[in-house]
């Protein structure tokens, strides 16, 4: 007994099974970004003061990521063309490839998260802060390589001509003037909250699509010699499930490091 | 086009003998949508239960404060420790109880029966499939669902409990609370919106897809419009609060402020939050949900009326069309009313103008529905069996449940009405009254074709009386209280609030109604369990005469449910044709020869 239209297109629905289950999906997942987005909305506009960080991300990294998502999103396409003309081989290098842009999309992320926990800001009991990159922490003091400033909105718009003028240097803390120390993580302030749990998000939606690819690209892609329309369907869902994916992408970028 | 229900052999892939499945298979690990189904009503029947246990030992705390719980006082402390010591009930249990009431009730009982169960078994069914779209995923919806329900139980048991911040769980009294129960609870909840994306997913693709042939979209039951409406809903309305979900949960551990405003004092001191959060947007995420949610809880129920309305006034439903445009327009706008939960939040009037227009217009479909329903009963000659009186009482209930969300859906009159016992004697009134009725109706109907037995009549009919009786007993006097100003959640039952005595003295005749209405249930859960192993066998497969294309499977319908290809020729409710032979006519019968 088997379950009809697994593979081919009901005649007048023009889809299968799974193209419909996943654009159902897709629909269920818009909402779920929906919700992120329409919350960021809100929690900048009821901002305090309209005050919210700027240019605290590295855009260049940023931009970079983007190409690659969407260099990743033409190549599964490739793919999904090759396994239609029936080419396995050439099928093989651009799903490859895919998998290698998205695996280069989270190292990529994964150094700016990094960067993210060892950046600190630092109030010391004079009211000066101090804002940088960790170098060393003992007992007794730590070292930070960054700026100082009377106030942490100094810190807030870093593309503004006062922020660029601050002189970088080596700062060497003794515990005893520190008064608190805060990492970039996301508890710091509500813009970091929504970076991390909104990157966070998406980088779980690439981890889920590179495990799944992974397996079509591995152990699953003997299916083509079995059932090929079967796994070319296959591919074409993994694709579409990729461009969504990759169209969250396109909307976080801007919201997060470019506005 | 080719018959769908043909079983097609698929060279190799079927060459080994075909073997019985192991016990597993058949009914644990089981991919077919009929033992799925059961599997979620089983599950959701004992939530049932157990979320009304909660409440009635709320009941007793209501009505006598601070006196041990009879019966379960000593259970409760044995089990709870402290805060049930010497049986009595600490307001913090009081609390996790009446968040854990709601939860449970809403996300572990009805949806999952109304939806998980109902849907499951009967939707693949009625449009005449072999099983869902995506079986393996059905499966796994149970699974997350019976996770999460696990990880809500093992809450109670944790130091400190349950979650404790309402059914509604706002911030910042939710992250305010130091206990772990709030946690446990988002965690649940993820697991729960899993499960219902996978079922919604699957409910819709199989409808679209798996339709035999000839069941073209005006063919189909109504039940299955219902059912393909309420599973958009969870499709689209779920995520907003999995996302908010996510974000309390980030409150909660990683010490964001999502939700948490600048300088909150928790206890007389300011918190370590860092501020900048809104407590308000948590309110427009959980209610963008939760608004569509309760026509979640109604659409199933209202399908499962119409079914059995038709079949026992033996007359076509009357407005098949206008009934399913009713139905696709309260689904459209049900996720534009959300913020009539919150006309007293301070969001201002303006928005609260808007979202009072659209709950008006809300009510049109609603009122469309049940008026369609009502005059379906009109010149019929009715069959009164136990389904049919559940279903009968469904219509006054569910119009009384309605009808009392209007002073609550207008902003100035909601003004006085928010947050008392008005409120839950409305919401009951649409839920307990209303779809629970709509699913024990269900129960009785589709007995017979599930296990091949029969309820006993007589003691549907106590049990239908007992419960009717009781419930307007328990809820009709939570109107009475609201108006006089007694408000909700309070774990005295307003003792210390300076109410006329009388209004007080209500939430006795309440206690003793919950009470009566818990031995009422007493005679369906011994017919329920007995009549699957000693119920009188039916004779027939179509035991009510009835249209649709469940009744014409084997009984119970075995894996792939139909014996025969199935082709529908004709509308769902063709009942008393005239010059037809008998007074139903089959949705695949051949139709006679002009």
């Amino acid at each position: 007994m088997e379950i009809p239209y697994t593979v081919k297109a009901r005649p007048d629905t023009g889809l299968y099974n799974a193209k419909v289950g996943l654009w159902l999906f897709l629909a269920s997942e818009v909402m779920l970004f929906g919700g992120l987005f329409s919350s960021y909305v809100l929690l900048r506009v009821g901002a305090p003061g309209g005050l919210w960080p700027r240019g605290w991300l590295n855009i260049p990294l940023g931009t970079l990521n983007t190409i690659l998502l969407i260099s990743s999103s033409i190549t599964i396409t490739f793919a999904w063309a090759a396994l239609k003309s029936n080419q396995f081989g050439r099928f093989k290098v651009f799903l490859g490839t895919t998998l290698l842009l998205a695996i280069t999309f989270l190292g990529i992320k994964s150094f700016e998260y990094r960067d993210k926990l060892s950046h600190y800001q630092v109030t010391l009991n004079s009211g000066q802060v101090v804002d940088g990159h960790l170098v060393e922490r003992t007992a007794d003091h730590l070292v930070l390589h960054g700026v100082e400033a009377d106030s942490p909105k100094a810190f807030l718009d870093r593309r503004s001509r006062e922020f660029r003028q601050l002189q970088h240097e080596e700062f060497k803390l003794a515990t005893a003037e520190v008064k608190k120390v805060e990492a970039y993580k996301p508890r710091m302030n509500t813009y970091l909250a929504l970076y991390w749990t909104m990157t966070g998000l998406h980088a779980l939606h690439l981890v889920g699509g590179i495990l799944v690819m992974g397996y079509f690209w591995g152990p699953g892609s003997r299916m083509w010699h079995t059932a090929p329309e079967h796994f070319t369907n296959r591919i074409e869902i993994a694709g579409l499930y990729w461009h969504f994916v990759d169209l969250v992408w396109v909307f976080l970028f801007p919201v997060l490091y470019l506005l | 086009m080719q018959t769908a229900i043909q079983s097609m052999p698929h060279g190799a892939a079927h060459a080994e003998p075909h073997a019985e499945p192991g016990f597993l298979r058949q009914y644990v690990f089981s991919t077919d949508h009929k033992v799925v189904g059961i599997q979620y009503g089983l599950t959701a029947l004992i939530f049932l239960l157990f979320g009304f246990f909660l409440m009635l030992t709320m009941r007793w705390q209501i009505a006598h404060p601070g006196q041990p719980v009879p019966v379960v006082g000593p259970l409760l402390e044995a089990v709870l420790g402290q805060v049930a010591k010497g049986g009595m009930m600490s307001p913090d249990l009081y609390n996790s109880f009446g968040a854990m009431h709601g939860t449970i009730m809403v996300f572990l009982a009805i949806v999952p029966l109304a939806v998980g169960a109902f849907g499951n078994y009967l939707v693949p069914l009625q449009i005449g499939a072999i099983d869902m779209a995506f079986p393996r995923l059905n499966m796994t919806s149970y699974q997350f669902y019976f996770l999460g329900g696990i990880i809500m139980f093992a809450s109670f048991f944790i130091p400190g409990g349950a979650a404790q911040a309402g059914w509604t769980s706002y911030p910042p009294l939710a992250n305010a609370i130091p206990t772990d129960g709030q946690t446990f609870w988002l965690l649940g909840m993820v697991f729960l919106i899993t499960s219902s994306l996978l079922g919604s997913v699957n409910i819709i693709a199989t409808i679209i897809q798996l339709r035999a042939p000839g069941m073209t979209w005006m063919r189909l039951p109504f039940f299955v419009w219902a059912q393909f409406v309420a599973s958009f809903l969870l499709l689209l309305a779920f995520p907003p609060l999995e996302a908010a979900g996510v974000m309390q949960l980030m409150d909660k551990v990683a010490g964001t402020s999502f939700f948490l405003p600048t300088g909150l004092a928790v206890g007389g001191a300011v918190g370590q939050a860092s501020g900048g959060g809104s407590p308000l947007l948590w309110q427009h995420l959980f209610w963008f949900l939760a608004h569509p949610e309760v026509y979640v809880l109604i659409l199933p129920a209202l399908g499962i009326i119409a079914e059995i309305i038709a079949n026992n006034t033996r007359k076509p439903l009357w407005g098949y069309k206008t009934l399913v445009y009713a139905a696709l327009a309260l689904g459209f706008i049900s996720f534009i009313v959300w913020a009539h939960h919150m006309y007293l939040t301070g969001m201002g009037t303006t928005i609260a103008t808007f979202f009072q227009t659209t709950t008006m217009l809300i009510s049109v479909p609603s009122v469309i529905i049940l008026t369609c329903l009502l005059i379906s009963l009109w010149g019929g000659s009715i069959r009164f069996n136990t389904p049919m009186l559940f279903a009968s009482a469904f219509l006054p209930m569910f119009g009384i449940g309605g009808l009392t969300g209007l002073p609550l859906g207008f902003s100035y009159s909601d003004i006085h009405l928010h947050d008392t016992y008005y409120v839950i004697g409305h919401f009951h009134y649409v839920v307990a009254p209303g779809t629970i009725f709509a699913l024990f109706a269900g129960i009785y109907f589709w007995f017979p074709k599930v296990t091949g037995r029969v309820m006993n009549e007589f003691w549907g009919r106590v049990h239908f009386w007992g419960s009717l009786i009781f419930m307007n007993v328990v809820f009709m006097p939570m109107f009475v209280q609201g108006l006089s100003g007694m408000l909700r959640r309070m774990s005295d039952g307003g003792a210390t609030y300076a109410l006329r005595p009388d209004v007080h003295e209500l939430n006795r005749v309440i206690l003793w109604g919950a009470v009566c209405l818990a031995l009422a249930q007493i005679p369906f859960i011994i017919n329920f369990f007995y009549s699957i192993a000693r119920g009188p066998r039916v004779t027939s497969d179509n035991p009510w005469n009835a249209t649709t294309l469940e009744w014409q499977t084997p009984t119970p319908p075995g894996h792939g449910n139909f014996d025969k290809p199935i082709q529908v020729y004709r509308g769902p409710y063709e009942y008393s044709v005239p010059g037809a032979s008998k007074d139903f006519t089959p949705q695949n019968e051949l139709p006679a020869k002009a």
